[in-house]
């Protein structure tokens, strides 16, 4: 899914049960992670749940990044599907120019994530942005 | 029914009419980490910053005096309320956890050696563990586990073989802060004392629900907080007995805690002022004594009795709920925390739902206690804990909020 249907999507549903609903929703639609890449290297810290993420590069597009992630909390697990669908396929200069804080604006995702509010967000965040700067280092 | 005039009591706190971000009023559950305040306290506090606010013990003109007479009220309070022999055995501190520093270390570092033992229990908050593991890694001293039962309680069965004439002080809380239980502290004291031990009850989430007396416990030290009993937070009480303090040297030297200083060195203050170096949280500790009043006034017999009387209902409520699994001793054998998991769902989930749907606060995680739930075999929980302002109807909207919660999640 493109990030900005998921934008869109969200704004359509003004209820907030119908929003958890459709986090939820995106959580579990979310493939996850092979158990072998949930490793403590991969884990994000900063979390109160635990969500792994990894990055490869795109089959399609050599010069991009994709990135898969799970985590045990399915709500997260929405969120980070809203994180992948915004970085996944873009390429590391792309990743870092990305203004991600216009989506949380939209989403008003901050206000989604608590109790651990948002600081699990900006930890996956930076995560993204810490494996586009190795790719680009590399 | 319950003797409080909830209705009553709920007109004294201002934020509990307050519209959170569901547009209602947040249906507030999460005592067990800090409680609301009421007008009394908040007022106080205004008070002495609007009337005659000065540092406390140090200068000589009115405001001084009068700041310093209502903190020294404040701690003569806490001293009625736990039933202390003389306010000297009054330390105030930031909190449990800083009391129990102040005792690991002071006490500790003067009284332990290498081989000495220490013993805690698996249902300890992190503040009644993390000083300990501190200590025993200062002087080489051993940490011994009081086990925690399949009921949820201490195997006391358990505990006369893990205390021996080389246990220098039992460290065990009061009630428990995840699973409501409630510890039988004479009896621990009793066993402490015949071993020739100290011991410290951590009782951060028993003296703001019970009538408590240091004196009938026989306990050496007890730490509490301001911010779990309708006080401020930044303020703390570390009771111990007097003949202890006395002997022990004081943690942190500063201003107010000497008698005078010269080049050469220092003496100490007398107590209580010997543990209160610095400038402490002058109005914070002075919101404390109508706090206290506060639950002198309603009774801590019938606060207790209605916090059991909500966890009764909770319990019933939420064991209906399929997949529900509670941690705790059945509701009469416990203090007003509810502590519960559901399976096949994170805790985080529904505590996000009840948040961001129901209006409902409660704490999700580990609550500082993660070597109690790894003794369970989970990594987090979820935990309503109620308090006198708490209603029937809010933890039934609890189970409601829960249940649908579990409806949107599986
Ligand atoms: C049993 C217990 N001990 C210690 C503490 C620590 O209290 P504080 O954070 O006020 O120092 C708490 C509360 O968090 C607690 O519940």
């Amino acid at each position: 899914m493109k990030i900005d249907e998921i934008c869109d999507d969200f704004e359509d549903l003004g209820d907030p049960t119908d929003q958890m609903q459709y986090l939820i929703e995106l959580g579990q639609g979310l493939g996850g992670l092979d158990a072998r890449y949930k490793t403590e290297d991969n884990r994000v810290q900063g979390c109160q749940s635990n969500v792994w993420l990894i990055a490869s590069p795109d089959e399609q597009n050599p010069a991009a990044m994709k990135f898969e992630a799970d985590s045990d909390a399915i709500i997260v697990k929405g969120i980070v599907a809203v994180l992948l669908a915004a970085y996944s396929g873009r390429t590391p200069e792309e990743i870092l120019a990305y203004p991600i804080d216009e989506v949380f604006e939209r989403l008003k995702l901050t206000r989604f994530l608590s109790p651990l509010r948002s600081n699990g967000l900006h930890s996956m965040v930076k995560r993204i942005q810490a494996l586009a700067q190795h790719s680009l280092a590399a | 029914m319950s003797a409080l005039n909830v209705e009553e009591i709920r007109r004294d706190f201002p934020i509990l009419s307050a519209v959170g971000e569901t547009g209602r009023p947040v249906i507030y559950l999460d005592n067990a980490a800090s409680t609301q305040r009421p007008r009394q306290v908040i007022e106080a506090m205004d008070r002495v910053y609007e009337t005659c606010y000065a540092n406390v013990h140090r200068s000589g003109h009115g405001f001084s005096a009068q700041t310093t007479a209502l903190y020294e009220a404040s701690r003569e309070a806490a001293r009625k309320l736990i039933g202390a022999k003389s306010s000297s055995e009054i330390i105030f501190t930031s909190g449990t956890t800083a009391g129990i520093n102040l005792v690991a270390r002071s006490w500790g570092d003067a009284n332990l050696k290498a081989g000495d033992e220490i013993l805690l229990s698996v249902m300890e908050h992190h503040s009644n563990i993390v000083p300990w593991q501190q200590l025993a890694a200062r002087r080489g001293a051993v940490i011994r586990w009081i086990p925690v039962t399949d009921e949820f309680e201490l195997d006391l069965a358990a505990t006369p073989e893990l205390l021996s004439e080389r246990t220098k002080i039992m460290a065990v809380t009061a009630v428990s802060n995840v699973l409501g239980t409630i510890n039988p502290v004479r009896l621990l004291v009793e066993m402490a004392h015949k071993v020739g031990a100290r011991i410290l009850i951590d009782a951060a989430q028993c003296i703001p629900h019970e009538e408590t007396n240091v004196q009938d416990w026989g306990a050496d030290f007890v730490a509490f907080s301001g911010h779990k009993m309708l006080g401020p937070s930044g303020i703390g009480i570390l009771y111990g007995r007097e003949e202890l303090l006395e002997a022990m040297p004081p943690f942190l030297g500063g201003g107010s805690m000497i008698r005078s200083v010269t080049l050469e060195g220092f003496t100490p203050a007398h107590l209580p002022a010997k543990f209160e170096a610095g400038t402490p949280p002058i109005a914070a500790a002075i919101g404390l004594a109508p706090a206290i009043e506060y639950l002198q006034q309603v009774g801590l017999s019938q606060v207790f009795a209605h916090e059991q009387m909500l966890a009764l209902r909770a319990h019933e409520l939420l064991k209906e709920i399929e997949g529900v699994r509670i941690f705790g001793p059945s509701p009469e054998r416990k203090a007003g925390t509810v502590s519960f998991t559901m399976e096949g769902v994170h805790s985080q989930d529904i505590a996000v739902l009840l948040d961001r749907i129901s209006g409902i606060a409660v704490r999700e995680g580990h609550h500082c206690a993660m070597p109690l739930h790894t003794r369970f075999g989970i990594s987090s929980s979820c935990r309503a804990s109620v308090y006198l302002y708490n209603t029937l109807e809010e933890v039934e909207q609890l189970a409601t909020a829960v249940k649908k919660a579990r409806l949107m999640l599986l």
